[in-house]
């Protein structure tokens, strides 16, 4: 193979990951065969391995987050390069300070690469206008959440050895859910058939425009299902009166091992978390036999290595080459 | 000083004109209006080739002062309207403090004097403090200059207070100008609710959020037998609704904006906050439905809804970016690209959407070329381009999601009381220099 091609196969050519939807389905699938590379350095004894040893990552938070967040820099550490978390909380932020100010600082400070994480919906867009950096976007607001549905896909693909032809049921609250259109976009391009399901007020307009059937009868959306992914309802995000109460949400939406029984024997079970047990999910669901749950978590892991891997190295490359 | 504007294509609604004329113009008036007219004293201004119009009027603008000095003041946005072709706007009320009582009416009207630029027509609010509640003095507003009323930024929301709003307008026969919004459907909202915003997950406003007051206060206005405008018009089935309403004989007028007829919801992909103004850019067939409104004589007025912000207020998250457009400076050139070139729109009717009709509804003795007449007039041409550059705008504002578009149409001439105060390519000049 030419040195050109393998360069080129060798990196994301790409500043940033803002979200799914600008993301080629071969893309997608580099990102996938990456990580699993990866995925046996947690199980090592020595979990580090020196592919971005020099580089300085900064977790942004502006949300709160323990799982992202860890994954995150846990993931950089692993790849050896430096981690600096920042939250919004105690920080100059409290002063006032804009959050384009806050990245034209930390700028300053040469770092290669800022994670955000923001409660606006484009905030990592913006940002990526403004800094030279790289950016991923760990979840803005109400729009894309890439790096999980990355995660949620590797792991189907783990579990099912596919997604091409798969029925995945999204289940909850999908108005409010980055989780949800990030997955939509990304089982889209690998070829499944998205569900999504829950009460109307809790759906998107138009949302059928993006390829899912929509329904608002869970036992139809189960039927026959390969995959289902609960999400959480979103308390704070939710003014006013999407539902009546969580218990006659949990009734009609909520995911319990009968309701199940209408899917496919083999199916499997998902989560973002974090899981309001007893509203989107019943417990005996999310420890039974079909959760992947905690497995989506390791995963994750991979993934945002890969990720953070192929955008500063391919970053490093074609900056030596320029 | 006379002056003579020699060969032009005369366009005047109000008189039913559209040929080749000259018109002279002695101190400050239109004194005669026909073929080939020849005066030695006259200084002769050539518009051949180019379209004479009476001065337009733009009856919905934002000027920020007082109070938002930062965004625009009334000198730098009445620079912009010259530039852009009007000799006169109508500046909206939600100034700090708001323009609702005559004081502040008067500071407007003597500051707009004192710039010397286009004129400037205020607009009072409805109620006190544009709160919605309690009427404000429109009646003593009225008198110290006050064309029109309207709590414009925040809707008249109590049907109770609209209708007495409605009721009082016709005491002092002043135009009542609701920006028609449903506040329990517009709470939290950034752009309209379609396939964008659920894409780019942004909190939608509903059409309906415009259509539901449009449908109410068409009601009130039949129950209180007086007039209504409303303003910017972006939903297809408001559209509807005032067509309707039009066809019943009720005093029913309205505008829409140049950025409702050229742009949609997919104007803010990319979270472009230039693009984010209120009401939102909606869809495909609304923007169809507004085309054809311009054509079908539903809609009454273009009026830009001039905007200007700080550049900081759009250069951040798009939640926290303000709403509006910056349009004084090239709206003109956009909408004879549009309407008149791409859509064919005859030029009379072009004039009297921008000119004779926002004239008639302020009821203000504008919008024509009638001889005796004020010499307010705009000249502006259909072979010359105009490409926006928001640096090169006279507002302060630079906020327009169309920098860089090339558009076929340009203001030439914009003249106010007999006096050439734009010329295409120089800077406005005052009628005090």
């Amino acid at each position: 193979m030419e040195f050109g091609l393998w360069r080129e196969k060798m990196m994301l050519n790409r500043k940033d990951l803002l979200d799914i939807k600008g993301l080629k389905k071969e893309e997608i699938l580099f990102i996938l065969e990456t990580a699993k590379g990866f995925l046996d350095i947690p199980t090592r004894t020595v979990k580090k391995v020196p592919a971005l040893k020099g580089m300085t990552v900064i977790n942004c938070f502006y949300e709160p987050s323990t799982r992202t967040r860890t994954s995150f820099e846990l993931a950089a550490k692993r790849l050896s390069a430096d981690t600096i978390n920042f939250s919004s909380g105690g920080s100059s932020v409290e002063k006032g300070e804009t959050l384009l100010d806050t990245a034209l600082n930390l700028q300053a400070m040469a770092p290669d690469c800022i994670i955000l994480r923001h409660p606006l919906s484009g905030a990592p867009h913006f940002l990526a206008k403004k800094v030279n950096c790289s950016i991923v976007n760990a979840g803005d607001g109400t729009h894309e959440h890439p790096t999980q549905a990355l995660l949620d896909a590797f792991t189907i693909m783990e579990k099912k050895g596919k997604i091409d032809g798969l029925i995945i049921t999204i289940l909850g609250d999908i108005l409010h859910s980055r989780v949800a259109r990030s997955n939509i976009y990304c089982l889209n391009k690998l070829g499944a058939k998205v569900r999504i399901c829950g009460p109307e007020t809790l759906i998107p307009k138009y949302i059928e425009n993006l390829n899912v059937e929509v329904f608002n009868n869970l036992d139809k959306a189960l039927d026959n299902a390969d995959v289902v992914m609960a999400l959480r309802i979103q308390k704070e995000r939710i003014h006013g009166s999407a539902f009546p109460s969580t218990r006659e949400y949990f009734e009609f939406f909520g995911l319990t091992s009968e309701k199940l029984k209408r899917a496919k024997k083999d199916v499997i079970v998902m989560h973002p978390g974090p899981m309001n047990r007893g509203v989107e999910i019943s417990t005996d669901v999310a420890d039974g036999p079909f959760s992947v749950i905690l497995e989506q978590v390791s995963n994750g892991m991979a993934i945002r290595m890969a990720v953070l891997y192929l955008l500063l190295i391919g970053r490093k490359k074609s900056e030596e080459t320029a | 000083m006379k002056k003579l504007l020699k060969n032009g294509r005369v366009v005047d609604p109000s008189q039913n004109i559209d040929e080749t004329l000259d018109i002279l113009i002695e101190d400050k008036f239109i004194s005669k209006i026909s073929e080939k007219i020849v005066d030695k004293e006259a200084e002769i201004i050539d518009c051949a080739g180019l379209v004479v119009a009476p001065g337009f009027i733009d009856m919905h603008t934002h000027l920020r002062e007082p109070g938002y000095e930062y965004k625009e003041t009334i000198e730098t946005g009445t620079m912009a309207a010259l530039a852009g072709g009007f000799t006169a706007v109508a500046s909206m009320p939600n100034t700090n403090p708001p323009c609702d009582n005559d004081s502040i009416v008067r500071f407007i009207k003597k500051k707009a004097e004192e710039a010397g630029f286009a004129r400037v027509f205020p607009i009072g609010a409805i109620t006190k403090k544009r709160e919605g509640k309690e009427l404000a003095e429109m009646g003593l507003m009225a008198q110290f200059g006050a064309v029109g009323f309207s709590d414009d930024g925040s809707p008249v929301a109590s049907a109770f207070v609209m209708r007495k709003a409605l009721e009082y307008s016709k005491t002092i026969d002043k135009i009542i100008i609701q920006h028609a919004e449903e506040p329990s459907l517009f709470e939290g909202g950034q752009i309209h609710e379609g396939l964008v915003s659920t894409e780019l997950g942004l909190k939608g406003i509903p059409s309906q959020c415009e259509t539901i007051i449009v449908k109410r206060d068409i009601d009130l206005c039949e129950l209180t037998n007086s007039s209504i405008h409303f303003a910017h018009i972006s939903a297809r089935e408001s559209l509807n609704y005032i067509k309707e309403a039009k066809r019943k004989g009720l005093k029913v007028t309205c505008e829409v904006t140049p950025h409702h007829l050229l742009l949609t919801e997919e104007a803010v992909l990319g979270f472009d906050t230039m693009a984010k103004v209120n009401p939102p850019l909606r869809e495909e067939k609304d923007k169809e439905a507004l085309l054809e409104g311009i054509f079908n004589g539903t809609i009454d007025v273009i009026a830009t809804d001039h905007a200007p912000h700080h550049k900081d207020e759009k250069d951040c998250e798009f939640g926290f970016a303000a709403f509006g457009i910056s349009s004084l400076d090239i709206a003109v050139p956009s909408l004879i690209d549009y309407l008149i070139q791409k859509n064919s729109l005859p030029v009379i009717r072009f004039v009297e959407l921008l000119s004779t009709n926002p004239a008639k509804i302020l009821k203000i003795p504008f919008g024509t070329l009638k001889v005796g007449s004020i010499a307010d007039i705009t000249v502006f041409s259909l072979r010359h381009q105009t490409t926006v550059n928001p640096n090169k705008f006279y507002s302060l504002g630079k906020n327009t999601p169309f920098s860089g578009r090339k558009f076929n149409g340009r203001v030439q001439y914009t003249i106010v009381d007999g006096k050439v105060l734009y010329t295409y390519g120089k800077p406005p000049k005052s009628l005090h220099s």
